[in-house]
């Protein structure tokens, strides 16, 4: 095997890579690990976690069954009372976990894949293609998203799950997308881009090789911005009884207490608690995006001033 | 090396013909003209180090994009090894002609992404350009590349981030990648600029020694001294036109065109005591619709009438060495003092 | 003498260490003298230069050391005294005059600005004053009325002197300010510098990576490696007999338009993290007549001549470094 070049061996001034120092990812776990903020949030996330996987640990009734008497208050056997149908809150708020914490995090992958897509597409085709997306995305932008979601939500028959998904994607990405086309656009004049096209990359490879590991750290926050979002807009939603009323979440609970007048009923623990694991959901993940964003912009970093001595 | 003796050594590696560039500026109503760069003709031969000096807006960086292929000209014609670039069509002639006249960037900071080790490119352009070569021979060949370089130990660099090398260690790696497959002419975009002071000696004498080993470059940079230092010739831009060329001692001993001439007093050097020139305080160079006539006339303290009708066109000095300039090329041999 | 500068030391603090990047300077500078301060990036120059014009900022820390103007030791000066202080009595000029300078803003705005920051508020008494610095600068007063972007990089740099001037203060601090420009507008800013101080009779603190271009300008250099001065003295002295072998190093490392071409050798290696400083003498990494002291030493400030060093090598007078 030949070598590709002699130079008369090593040139005369060789520069020696003196002390190569790693650690920028281990100073970046290190950095979330000691940020409070990241500590609850994942906390929270965790149990909630636990929670949605193993609900029949913690929780030993089955939360749709009509078996006891109704509008009970609180007592060992039922911790947070019954509903007015006879079930066992503590078990409702439980299982309800699930389906809230997979709504959030399907709907925030989803939203965010598609914001990705769209978003560094138009800034890295450029030209008509850019336009022509960006319009799309402005078009979204300004689309009412509630009322949307009403709409959709209310033509379709039941479908649940799968509908309020949908509702949530369609009208969350557009968000994720601008800001992630303008950090892709400031991307797009570093040498090194140029440098990739003209070794010959292509133009697909140039996306997904060197753009968007560059930008894994706005795709994060805009996944934790989408699940937040995706946690309120599908309580909302399903408290207005769109989407099925029979699954077990926080959402259709608040809908069923609603409409039983559970605040006036004596049992204001079936509206409370959903309520309280909908704001927890949601502020784990905000948590979460303000840790990430601490980290990643040492700017924002908690200051510390000390007094000078002279 | 095979590859230099089958090339005859007369004949040149880049013909640039009448090169032209314009961009369009302005609102589509008075949309105006931006001559980056007017009627370039040069040619670059094997083995030997051009500068190409200038200021900013001298039309330096966009001749190496347009060589490099990055835009297509508005006129004029590049040839390599006698053909024209701009009919390269197939995806392996253009992957061809990248390898063998690559381009290297100015800034260390932004030339290297920054997510990727530094043998993330190195690799993937062996891959592209070179892919006879298996894994291991890959890997092979970009140790002994980064040896060749300088850059030590070369196994253990394949592994760093970008972050963990200096300015000048990053510019090494640009200097790899670029002769990782057998280029002919090197394009080097001011490649020392950003570079502390004492790290550019370094890189230069990389210059000279792959210049030595058979490789041509193109050194673009707005500092004449680090011209000199490694260039076999010289050529001078102002405005998007050459303005004088010729070898470099010839040049600089002997400067005609007065904008060369401005440009060398303006170099520091310590040992010249300086001369009060208030006078000229640098402008930028006016490249938009910019007509007929010298572009250098009103900043020139020698203009005259026909400066503003006729561009000069380049004229010889002496052997090899030629100016563009209606005053001083009126009488070659005698010096116009300036 | 207006400017004393003693035992000055800054630190920054991260989560990887203490970075030291002014390590115990000492200077002084007399009225209407120009100093320059060279080094290469990294060398702590911008933020001895920053911590002179009290304009530190978390992480950076004065540890500790004085800067005494006028009399006054500015680091203990309280805010509102301080910026009684500002701009009368010293100014600073940026590097880069783009982004020193409010894009939204006319140049005439940004004056007036200074001028009601310092209870200066007869705009018409204001005016003339512009009208006064522009011209000392080269620049046309019809300029006022112009934004930043519409000047070229020359002009721009010049409004900012004409800005630092405004107040006629004893001394302008400036960082670099000529980076930025081509060698054509960087040498006219440098002689119209030097003109300006010759008639109105400042002092020039002058930081810069280029050492030739302060040669002919500047009467005092320090020349700074890894946070600490290793060479203090009259320029034209350090020019012709660099004593450390960091400046003999750098001052070799310049192409030269004139004389023969020579193969140079510059300075092999590249300067340390101030994090990671090596034992002893900072350079001694790099250096070509390194001794074993050298290590485990650091160098005390030697007199040679007029010149101050930070060297082993002249502890003992008898020692000749070559040094052409």
């Amino acid at each position: 095997m030949t070598a590709v070049l002699e130079v008369n061996g090593v040139p005369e001034e060789p520069d020696h890579v003196r002390q190569i120092r790693r650690g920028s990812l281990v100073n970046f776990w290190q950095a979330l690990r000691s940020s409070k903020k990241a500590i609850v949030g994942s906390g929270i996330l965790l149990v909630f976690t636990f929670l949605s996987l193993f609900p029949g640990l913690i929780a030993h009734d089955n939360p749709s069954a009509e078996t006891y008497l109704p509008s009970l208050g609180t007592s060992s056997a039922h911790l947070l009372g019954t509903t007015s149908y006879g079930q066992d809150i503590y078990a409702q708020v439980i299982y309800g976990t699930r389906v809230s914490l997979l709504i959030a995090i399907v709907a925030g992958l989803l939203t965010t894949a598609l914001s990705v897509v769209i978003g560094v597409s138009a800034a890295y085709l450029g030209g008509f293609a850019d336009g022509v997306l960006s319009t799309f995305t402005d078009i979204f932008l300004v689309l009412p998203a509630f009322p949307l979601m009403i709409v959709i939500a209310a033509y379709s028959k039941n479908g649940g799950f799968t509908i309020i998904i949908a509702v949530l994607v369609v009208t969350g990405w557009s968000y994720g997308a601008r800001q992630l086309r303008s950090q892709a656009l400031s991307l797009r004049n570093r040498d090194f881009l140029l440098a990739a096209q003209l070794r010959g990359e292509r133009k697909w490879r140039i996306i997904v090789t060197e753009i968007l590991p560059n930008m894994t750290s706005l795709i994060v926050a805009s996944f934790l911005g989408a699940a937040v979002y995706a946690v309120l807009a599908a309580a909302g939603l399903q408290f207005i009884g769109l989407g099925s009323v029979n699954t077990d979440s926080w959402g259709t609970m608040l809908y069923w207490a609603q409409n039983n007048d559970a605040l006036l009923t004596g049992s204001p623990l079936w509206a409370i608690v959903p309520g309280l694991g909908i704001g927890l959901m949601g502020g784990a993940f905000a948590l979460l995006n303000y840790a990430f964003d601490e980290v990643n912009n040492p700017a924002l970093r908690p200051v510390r001033r000390k007094a000078v001595s002279s | 090396m095979d590859q230099i003796e089958t090339e005859s050594a007369s004949e040149p590696i880049l013909s640039i013909r009448n090169l032209s560039h314009h961009f369009p500026i302005g609102r589509k109503i008075r949309r105006a003209q931006l001559h980056a760069v007017d009627d370039i003709n040069l040619d670059l031969y094997q083995g030997e180090i051009v500068a190409l000096v200038g200021e900013s807006g001298s039309g330096k960086s966009t001749l190496a994009r347009l060589l490099a292929r990055v835009y297509r000209p508005t006129g004029g014609e590049i040839l390599f090894e006698g053909r024209n670039i701009a009919t390269i069509r197939s995806r392996r002639d253009l992957l061809s002609y990248r390898s063998k006249i690559p381009l290297i960037f100015q800034d260390p900071f932004s030339s290297l992404n920054p997510v990727h080790t530094v043998g993330h490119g190195l690799l993937r352009t062996l891959k592209l350009h070179r892919p006879e070569l298996s894994r291991e021979e890959r890997r092979d060949s970009a140790i002994a590349t980064l040896e060749s370089v300088g850059l030590i130990p070369a196994s253990e660099v394949l592994n760093c981030y970008p972050y963990e090398l200096s300015g000048g260690q990053r510019q090494r790696i640009g200097f790899a990648q670029a002769i990782s497959c057998n280029p002919r002419l090197i394009l080097a975009d001011e490649p020392v600029s950003m570079l502390d002071v004492s790290v550019r000696i370094g890189l230069l004498n990389l210059m000279t020694d792959l210049r030595n080993s058979g490789i041509s470059m193109l050194y673009i940079t707005h500092d004449i001294a680090s011209a000199r230092y490694v260039a076999d010739r010289l050529v001078v831009m102002y405005a998007g036109n050459i303005v004088e060329t010729g070898p470099t001692e010839s040049v600089l001993g002997n400067p005609t065109n007065p904008y060369t001439r401005l440009l060398l007093s303006a170099v520091p050097d310590p040992m010249v005591a300086v001369k009060a020139t208030a006078g000229d305080i640098g402008d930028p160079p006016r490249v938009i619709d910019p007509g007929e006539g010298c572009r250098f006339r009103w900043r020139c303290p020698l203009a005259m009438e026909t400066c503003s009708v006729v561009t000069p066109p380049l004229l010889p000095v002496s052997e090899g060495h030629e100016a563009a300039c209606h005053v001083t090329m009126r009488s070659v041999g005698e010096n116009i003092g300036a | 003498m207006i400017l004393e500068v003693n035992d000055l030391c800054v630190d920054y603090v991260s989560p990887q260490g203490i970075a030291r990047a002014v390590d115990l300077v000492n200077f002084s500078l007399d009225a209407g003298e120009f100093l320059s301060i060279v080094g290469e990036s990294g060398c702590g120059k911008t933020t001895l230069l920053f911590s002179i014009a009290q304009l530190l900022s978390p992480p950076a820390e004065l540890v500790s050391g004085s800067v005494t103007f006028k009399g006054e030791n500015l680091v203990t000066l309280d805010k509102s005294s301080l910026r009684a202080v500002r701009w009368r009595d010293f100014s600073v000029v940026m590097q880069s005059a783009m982004n020193a300078l409010n894009p939204v803003l006319t140049i005439r705005a940004q004056f007036v600005d200074v001028m009601h920051a310092h209870g200066q508020k007869n705009d018409v008494e204001s005016d003339k004053r512009f009208a006064e610095v522009l011209r000392l600068v080269g620049i046309d007063a019809v300029h006022l009325r112009s934004y930043a972007h519409q000047l070229s990089g020359g002009m721009r740099q010049r409004v900012m002197i004409a800005m630092a001037l405004l107040l006629s203060p004893d001394l302008i601090i400036m960082d670099e300010p000529t980076s930025a420009l081509d060698v054509v507008a960087q040498r006219s800013l440098m002689v119209q510098i030097k003109e300006l101080q010759e008639k109105l009779g400042f002092a020039v603190i002058f930081v810069t990576h280029d050492i030739s271009l302060v040669s002919n300008f500047s009467d005092k250099l320090i020349v700074m490696y890894a946070g600490s001065v290793v060479e203090d003295g009259p320029t034209r002295e350090i020019f012709e007999h660099p004593s450390h072998p960091y400046t003999q190093g750098l001052l070799s490392a310049f192409p030269s338009i004139h004389g023969p071409k020579v193969r140079l050798k510059g300075i092999p290696g590249s300067p340390p993290s101030l994090t990671q400083l090596p034992t002893g003498c900072p350079f001694h990494p790099r250096c070509a007549y390194a001794m074993e002291s050298c290590s485990t030493v650091r160098p005390p400030v030697t007199p040679v001549g007029d010149v101050k060093v930070r060297c082993l090598l002249f502890e003992n007078a008898e020692v000749h470094v070559g040094s052409d």
